[in-house]
């Protein structure tokens, strides 16, 4: 069970909603994933093409925690205001706090999202900093209360998967929050991995929404998680340096 | 009436007076639109009635797909 804050999970995989080649191919996705929080981002609507299809019409949103988040803020303040925007749909209390500092590599801004986090603490949300993979930026994140953390696997839709397990074991092994492993992921077996490191959860979007066939990418990060989850309760065993056989040694008579 | 909507200065009919009247002469989904004016969010289940006036700043966002 995934706890964040009051509310309580049984799939431990978040999916984001962006990108996917069309709403019938999404909620195909959705339902394979099984997952039961969905990402958003807040933006205005086209006053001069009104009546575009939105992917909320097509779910039933009650199935659903939504997690929308403040992607677009590059300060504290922005993220703020996007964040009780998205509050004001009545909606959702859960906010993802996404301060992009860089452009190029999406990487999120450290003060930024700490202040943000901080602001939207006070102001009664549900928080889920998306941050970095540095270990001590974590520790000041959840210090601060917010309810779960979420660091980088890797860059924002690059697919490169973990690029530093040691941090997000030691962020890990120091969290009394829940720590979900946010961005990067690409594979199945990146998102075991992040798993069988202890993670609570794996939130991803691009791995799935741009794979050649979405629907069965969801399905199969749907199991990735259970196996690395699985795998991390069961205690894997320690690495050695040579072998050691798994068949016993008397008893060869036909040697 | 004048009024600036999502960035965009528009004029709109008189007979648009309030937040309502707004989303329905845009033709907008009122339950996916979350609405602000002049810098203050509105309360969804009181923003209908809103009074718009003249030289009001609107904006009008909805959750889309995002990551």
């Amino acid at each position: 069970m995934l706890k964040i804050g009051p509310y309580s999970f049984e799939s431990r995989l978040l999916l984001g909603t962006g990108k996917f080649p069309d709403f019938d191919i999404q909620k195909a996705a959705v339902e394979a994933s099984e997952t039961e929080i969905l990402t958003f981002a807040v933006r205005r609507m086209n006053i001069f093409e009104p009546n575009q299809p939105n992917f909320l019409e097509k779910i039933d949103v009650k199935k659903y925690t939504l997690l929308p988040n403040t992607a677009g803020a590059k300060t504290a303040e922005e993220a703020v205001r996007i964040a009780k925007l998205a509050k004001a749909s009545g909606l959702c209390d859960m906010i993802k706090v996404e301060v992009i500092g860089c452009d190029k590599t999406l990487l999120p801004d450290p003060v930024e999202t700490l202040r943000a986090s901080e602001m939207l603490l006070e102001e009664g949300f549900i928080v889920l900093p998306y941050t970095s993979d540095d270990v001590l930026l974590a520790k000041r994140l959840e210090d601060l209360g917010c309810h779960a953390i979420m660091p980088g696997a890797s860059p924002i839709g690059t697919g490169l998967g973990i690029v530093n397990p040691l941090n997000i074991h030691y962020i890990i092994e120091q969290a009394n929050v829940p720590v979900i492993v946010d961005a990067g992921i690409g594979t199945p077996s990146d998102a075991a991995k992040a798993m069988e490191l202890g993670a609570d959860g794996v939130l991803l979007n691009t791995a799935v929404s741009g794979a050649a066939d979405p629907v069965q990418m969801a399905e199969a990060m749907k199991y990735a998680v259970l196996a690395g989850r699985g795998g991390f309760q069961a205690g894997r065993i320690p690495k050695k340096l040579h072998a050691n056989a798994s068949s016993p040694l008397e008893g060869m008579s036909v040697l | 009436m004048k009024m600036t909507v999502n960035g965009r200065e528009v004029e709109v009919p008189e007979n648009v007076r309030t937040v309502r009247d707004l989303l329905d002469h845009f033709d907008l989904n009122k339950d996916l639109a979350i609405v602000e004016l002049n810098q203050s969010i509105l309360d969804k289940t009181t923003r209908d009635d809103q009074k718009l006036a003249n030289g009001d700043r609107v904006e009008i966002v909805q959750f889309v797909g995002g990551g």
